[in-house]
């Protein structure tokens, strides 16, 4: 057995190998994708609309055929030994998919014995009151609020309690303050041992929660990190120094600094590596005190996961 | 086997009928009722008996397996249909079923279905016309395979429509006339020579001939024959439909 089959063994929970979905018409939604999932992690899958997040969950989650490669769900092959590995599975899809004339009751417990689990009453209870869903029990879905129905489908997907919860899009549409419920529950989930799956457009969202960033554009994985790593590598710092008087053009003495002007000519910009052995800020205010230039404040800024996402795509595309 | 998954699809169709049941069990046992009172009780008294069964007793098998037909399509294509078109199907797709269980939860549903309604339909009947069944066990066999046999179209149906009126289609422009044109109402030996032979590529003519043998020891044609077509439509049908579920033709992208 390869090392990598060894690592795969003990930490990861899902892997996929060059994994390819083309659908009918010839579009290639995924383009030979390769993930590991660790055991117990919040990965967060980041891309544009149409980047091929839902394909590569549905693919998993078997209601995608692949068109080719392999995903190994706990050491079970996803096609060969489907039993297994959707039973492990719970999935909270984009779509509020629900059945509108049955009751919030009803409906988690006929997703419980979908997934082959007998009936426990005191599960499906738990799992309501959590969800503060409890009150709503035998309220008809239709009856609900958008954002309980996305809660509803999430009580659905806990009802069988799953090992892996893939959550798609689990907060668009939903106001903060749910979201920020959801987050916490997320999180509960996680500290009880469930590995969770999120793609999110709220970059926001990721940041909050995530182990690590998945970043898909155009069916390709373009980066994969730990979040702290991620934000640590592609982290810039920008130093902004609101100037004491007016300059008509950055002295050529500064050139090498990149400094950037403002249109207003009152304000200078430099924009260094945080990792760099030498930020070169020691350097620029020399160099600014031997010209004369004086400043009245200075402040710093750093890039959020957003800037970097935006970054990452734009140079894919 | 997942039973507990077979248990919940099974389950959740039988509730969904339990909510209509004005329009899914009082609406065609009142329409059929309606067809004894007029061609049984009101002018079956001036039609002469055929083949020595009164005209009201004589019109029962026909008109069962009408509703047999057309229930256990209407029931099964909407049982699977509706689903696809709200979008719930993911959470059929994602779970550990296998084709088989799939089957036995939707189709078993729509046939258990067909099967409570012929029953009431024919006990119904009973009140009507004066009637007898003179093969009890096969008249079960032909109910309970008709049954599971249309379920299985309807099944077929349901997934191959994209829209509403698709699944409406082949009840109403297929089913219903083939019936009606199948000996429902009158024996095919009542026909002119030519429109016996263009009958018998009818294959509701075998199942309402085999059906109405069961009860009055009458047929068109040999009731070996009835039975051995409407195996082989059982056979077709889950032939497509293992097709179906082997290719994820409409259900899988």
């Amino acid at each position: 057995m390869s090392s990598k089959q060894d690592r795969n063994r003990a930490g990861a929970i899902i892997s996929i190998a060059r994994l390819r979905k083309v659908y009918a018409p010839g579009f290639e939604a995924l383009k030979g994708v390769d993930l590991d999932i660790k055991r117990g992690e919040i990965f967060a899958l980041l891309g544009p609309n149409g980047a091929g997040k839902t394909t590569l969950i549905n693919i998993i989650c078997g209601i995608v055929n692949a068109s080719s490669g392999k995903v190994t769900v706990d050491g079970f092959d996803h096609a060969t030994d489907y039993r297994p590995v959707r039973a492990m599975i719970g999935l909270v899809p984009q779509e509020l998919a629900t059945d509108l004339f049955e009751t919030v009751w009803a409906t988690t417990t006929f997703s419980r014995g979908l997934f082959g689990k007998p009936p426990n009453p005191a599960h499906i209870e738990k799992v309501l009151r959590e969800l503060s869903l409890w009150d709503k029990k035998d309220a008809k879905i239709r009856t609900l609020s958008g954002g309980m129905k996305r809660r509803v489908l999430i009580a659905k997907a806990l009802s069988h309690e799953p090992k892996i919860l893939f959550l798609d899009e689990p907060t668009a549409g939903v106001d903060v303050e749910l979201r920020k419920d959801m987050w916490q529950i997320v999180r509960g989930l996680r500290d009880s041992g469930v590995t969770i799956i999120l793609t999110t457009h709220y970059i926001e969202e990721a940041e909050e929660m995530a182990d690590r960033i998945g970043v898909i554009t155009k069916g390709e994985l373009i980066v994969v990190e730990e979040k702290a790593e991620l934000m640590r590598k592609m982290g810039k710092k920008q130093l902004i120094l609101q100037l004491a008087s007016k300059l008509d053009a950055v002295p050529p003495a500064l050139a090498a600094h990149n400094l950037q002007l403002s249109a207003d000519g009152l304000s200078l910009t430099f924009t260094f590596d945080t990792q760099a052995e030498r930020t070169g800020i020691t350097s620029l205010l020399t160099d600014l005190r031997t010209e004369g230039i004086t400043f009245r404040d200075l402040s710093t800024k750093e890039n959020s996961l957003e800037d970097i996402f935006v970054d990452l795509v734009r140079h894919a595309a | 086997m997942n039973w507990h998954a077979v248990n919940a699809i099974y389950g959740f169709e039988m509730s969904r009928w339990g909510r209509t049941l004005l329009t899914s069990v009082l609406s065609p046992v009142l329409s059929t009722s309606l067809y004894f009172i007029v061609f049984g009780a009101a002018i079956g008294s001036r039609i002469a008996e055929v083949d020595g069964v009164t005209y009201g007793a004589f019109i029962v098998p026909g008109l069962l397996m009408l509703l047999l037909l057309t229930e256990s399509i209407s029931n099964a294509s909407f049982g699977i249909y509706l689903p696809r078109f709200t979008g719930t199907i993911f959470e059929t797709l994602s779970a550990p079923l296998s084709p088989i269980e799939i089957m036995l939860g939707f189709v078993g549903a729509a046939a258990t279905k067909s099967i409570i309604l012929g029953i009431i339909v024919l006990i119904t009947s009973s009140l009507f016309v004066p009637m007898h069944v003179a093969h009890p066990a096969m008249m079960v066999t032909f109910l309970v395979l008709t049954s599971v046999t249309f379920s299985l179209f309807g099944f077929i149906i349901g997934i191959w429509a994209d829209g509403f009126e698709k699944l409406q289609i082949i009840p109403l422009l297929i089913i219903t006339p083939l019936t009606f044109l199948g000996g429902t109402f009158y024996s095919i030996s009542m026909l002119p020579p030519l429109f016996q032979k263009i009958s018998l590529i009818n294959p509701v003519v075998y199942l309402i001939s085999g059906f109405r043998w069961s009860f009055y020891d009458i047929a068109d044609v040999s009731v070996w024959i009835s039975l051995a077509l409407t195996l082989a439509l059982l056979a077709g049908c889950s032939a497509l439909v293992w097709w179906i579920f082997k290719t994820g033709y409409r259900i899988k992208a």
